[in-house]
């Protein structure tokens, strides 16, 4: 029986294309971090597929330390969301651009 | 077999719930959208034999880090004109794909855990033990860094979000806050 390596680096790609979509669509801060989140993931995938691709515990390692980056991101970026819903009462991205700093 | 079927099962309801983070208006539905497409991405770990890494991805990721999200999303009460949704019963159409996508992890929870043991020639890549073992060994400084980025993301996170963070809308317009 093999395991579907293959298939596993292909779903990492289409999602990680998802990430990047909704990165570039989404206007609202919240919608733009776990779009980001969804890519981190991806890329956790993909360490995991090649683990298993090259039979060594390595890549699972590295999965690892993608989730302290992950959760000191969320961390960080909620909490500048808040800031910018405290001083701009808005989370539109395009909003926050193009308001001169008051 | 067993592991196949589950995989890809997994893999198009990671892609079905993860476009719907994408596509859905409503923040909170994106967060428990997010939330199952981890679920799903952890039973594709579980189909890659990596048990340790699923678990892990659920507890960590759905569990701290969603849970985090969903707190801002609720703390903002964005497009606060939602409040009808909690007196209101959902009707039966609310609950078709919501049931469906739940009904839908139960199986693949249940098949995952009745396709028993992962095949012998990679039983080394499903050891949590080992894992540990190399972890602390070869990529020790790995994890002080990752120590190390934790602290920063707690330092960060307290200093940014200090002091008044919290929109007062209730008691006083939010004009007032001093910055």
């Amino acid at each position: 029986m093999t395991l579907p390596i293959n298939e596993a680096l292909i779903l990492s790609c289409i999602l990680f294309s998802i990430g990047v979509l909704g990165v570039v669509v989404r206007r609202n801060i919240i919608y733009v971090l776990m779009c980001i989140e969804i890519m981190m993931n991806a890329a956790g995938l993909a360490f995991v597929a090649a683990s298993a691709r090259h039979g060594s515990l390595d890549g699972q390692a590295f999965f690892l330390f993608v989730l302290p980056v992950a959760a000191a991101e969320v961390a960080i970026g909620l909490a500048i969301a808040l800031l910018i819903f405290q001083r701009y009462k808005t989370l539109d991205l395009w909003v926050v651009a193009r308001t001169k700093e008051a | 077999m067993a592991q196949n079927i589950l995989f890809y099962l997994a893999a198009v309801m990671a892609v079905a719930t993860t476009s719907m983070v994408v596509i859905t208006r409503n923040a909170v539905y994106a967060v428990l959208y997010l939330i199952m497409s981890l679920f799903a991405v952890a039973l594709v770990f579980l189909s890659l034999n990596a048990p340790f890494l699923a678990l892990v991805e659920i507890i960590v990721y759905a569990g701290a880090i969603m849970v985090l999200f969903l707190f801002v999303v609720m703390m903002l009460n964005l497009q606060g004109q939602r409040g009808d949704e909690a007196t209101k019963r959902p009707t039966r159409r609310q609950m078709i794909v919501p049931g469906a996508l739940a009904l839908l992890l139960l199986i693949l929870i249940v098949v995952s855990l009745s396709a028993g043991t992962p095949a012998a020639t990679n039983a080394a890549l499903s050891d949590p033990k080992l894992l540990g073992e190399l972890l602390f060994t070869k990529h020790y400084l790995g994890v002080k860094l990752s120590g190390i980025i934790l602290l920063i993301g707690t330092i960060g996170g307290l200093h940014i979000g200090r002091g008044g963070s919290i929109p007062s809308t209730m008691e006083k317009p939010i004009d007032d806050v001093t910055h």
